[in-house]
């Protein structure tokens, strides 16, 4: 059995959700190794040989390679399956863009999402944003999979793989890259965030959730989320959502502010380690899934806890 | 410009899921049923291309099909999208669960008989939650694909697609004919009026099944077990933010 791991990386250094990626490769048991396919990627592939439990690194280094788009990683992919019994991809943008294609073109059903490994082909995965867990036999000859790297912990780096060079998809293709505007916050990304901030509709306007997030998110080092509701009133953008049809999030610590926890805001935060939630109706059902619930008005309880975590040393 | 459709009737995205207590699946017995949220969004985007709106010129899409594959109901989805200004629809009838794969083997049959310039598809549906239909038809079709589209700009036989990808937005051409897979920031759907959810009982809608198009919709993964997610408890209600935070060091993520 051999397996191959579609490495997450930025050409410089390799993400450590392709560490999480190959300890569920080795939990399918046989060879894991590591494909970086980039560009200028000389970097990435020799981090990647550090990551323990990996047989052979292979490096395909391009310019059609690199921004890791859907149809050169395709390319590139498909014929080394031959090779391969499974083929996993971290469930990140774009392991989720590319995966699907290759698995298409191998005439195989792709496994989404999976957050367990119980064994070369029985795979666990989430369903309705997680409200439901599925566990999965996958008999096809060939497996591609897609793994959601927050449930499983990240292989060490004191390995040694050889590195080999293979040649990275001549092209045409027939899309292009154009431009890109990355968050230039400081913050983390929301989805690879440790501490998450989410405020609701609570908040009442956009001026008063940036005043009363951003300091908060800023001094614990966190992403900011936002619930449906505070979304669609305009209080946050689009891409801060977390819940069922926005980003599903598992950070050690999520601080909801002013959300009451509709199901739908539920199913994308359920799975953080440690909630609080901060609302002054006590009904509010988000007080069902926090671990620390503090019945208060955010206008007085924000503040304070500021003030709190100053004196704690935060 | 044709543009074409795929829609998906899920459980409403209202409602509680409610895992079988034998764990053979979800009960959906009686639950309100709905078009899937992101589907809802690409009939939005393919109707203004047609209308004019959203930064679309007024005919950059001359007709709107739209698809759905499923069970006889799936012609309710597809009415909703007529509602919301589709021209006509296709319902493939399908009884049972169809893997994204064998969805995009009946797709591509569709577009191989439709020959549209542009089909735009959910980035997923929020019952499986797979994230894999657009791109598995991009690929059988060997069509350039944008995935998780939050902006589109059409031009002639390109289109410029903002993505939405980790950490910010990414901004790519594609030639079409192409698949693009709408994000939550793409638009936001009207609520369609009266008279257009009459005028829309009256739009033909064409009655196939995946043996026209020679798919066999068998599915390829067995479902062997389905739970309900680790219950998470009630914790215990402090009474102020010092307590909080003392809470917060003894648990150590802080």
């Amino acid at each position: 059995m051999a397996v191959l791991v579609v490495a997450e990386h930025d050409n410089a250094s390799v993400k450590d959700a392709t560490n999480k990626v190959v300890t569920a490769a080795k939990a399918m048991g046989g060879d894991v190794d590591v494909l970086v396919a980039g560009s200028n990627a000389g970097a990435a592939a020799a981090a990647a040989a550090k990551i323990d439990g990996v047989r052979k690194v292979l490096h395909a280094d391009g310019a059609t390679l690199a921004k890791q788009m859907a149809e050169p990683l395709e390319a590139l992919v498909v014929p080394l399956a031959a090779n391969y019994d499974a083929i996993l991809f971290p469930a990140s943008t774009t392991g989720k863009n590319a995966a699907p294609r290759v698995a298409a073109k191998l005439d195989v059903m792709q496994v989404s999402g999976v957050i367990g490994v119980e064994g070369a082909d029985t795979f666990v995965r989430p369903i309705y944003a997680g409200n439901a867990i599925i566990t999965v036999k996958d008999s096809q000859p060939k497996k591609v999979l897609t793994v959601q790297p927050t449930a499983f912990k990240a292989a060490g780096d004191s390995g040694s793989a050889s590195v080999e060079t293979i040649p990275a998809p001549a092209g045409p293709f027939k899309s292009a890259f154009v431009g890109e505007e990355m968050a230039k916050s400081d913050r983390p990304e929301l989805t690879a965030a440790k501490r998450v901030v989410s405020g609701g509709r609570a908040l009442g306007s956009s001026e008063e959730f940036h005043k009363v997030l951003d300091p908060l998110a800023d001094k614990l080092g966190a992403a900011v989320g936002a619930s449906r509701a505070a979304v669609d009133a305009g209080y946050a953008p689009n891409d801060y959502q977390v819940g069922q049809t926005g980003k599903v999030v598992a950070p050690e610590l999520y601080v909801a502010i002013g959300i009451s926890g509709a199901i739908q805001h539920l199913a994308g935060m359920k799975d953080s380690k440690v909630i609080v939630a901060i609302n002054k109706d006590e009904d509010a059902p988000i007080f069902q899934v926090a671990d620390y619930g503090l019945v208060a008005d955010y206008k007085t309880a924000v503040p304070e806890l500021m003030d709190e975590l100053t004196k704690a040393g935060v | 410009m044709k543009v074409l459709v795929p829609v998906k009737r899920v459980l409403d995205y209202n409602l509680k899921v409610r895992v079988k207590p034998d764990g053979s699946g979800v009960d959906l017995s009686n639950l309100k049923m709905s078009i899937n949220p992101f589907c809802e969004i690409a009939i939005e985007e393919a109707v203004r291309m047609k209308e004019g709106g959203g930064g679309h010129a007024k005919d950059s899409a001359k007709e709107v099909v739209a698809v759905s594959i499923g069970p006889e109901q799936a012609q309710e989805t597809l009415r909703n999208a007529l509602a919301i200004g589709a021209d006509r629809g296709i319902l493939v009838k399908a009884e049972g669960e169809v893997e994204p794969l064998a969805v995009a083997k009946i797709l591509k049959g569709v577009i191989d008989a439709e020959k549209p310039d542009l089909v735009i598809l959910g980035k997923q549906a929020i019952d499986d939650d797979n994230n894999a239909t657009a791109q598995m038809v991009a690929a059988l079709l060997d069509w350039p694909q944008a995935t998780f589209a939050s902006k589109i700009v059409l031009a002639g036989s390109k289109a410029t697609v903002t993505r939405e990808v980790d950490g910010g937005l990414q901004t790519i051409d594609v030639d079409l004919p192409a698949i693009i897979s709408t994000d939550l920031r793409l638009n936001e759907p009207r609520y369609a009026s009266l008279p257009n959810i009459m005028k829309a009982k009256k739009k033909p809608i064409d009655v196939k099944t995946p043996a026209d198009f020679g798919v066999d919709t068998a599915p390829r993964l067995q479902t062997v077990k389905t739970a309900e997610p680790g219950k998470r408890q009630a914790g215990i209600k402090v009474k102020t933010a010092a307590e909080l935070v003392g809470k917060l060091k003894e648990a150590g993520v802080i």
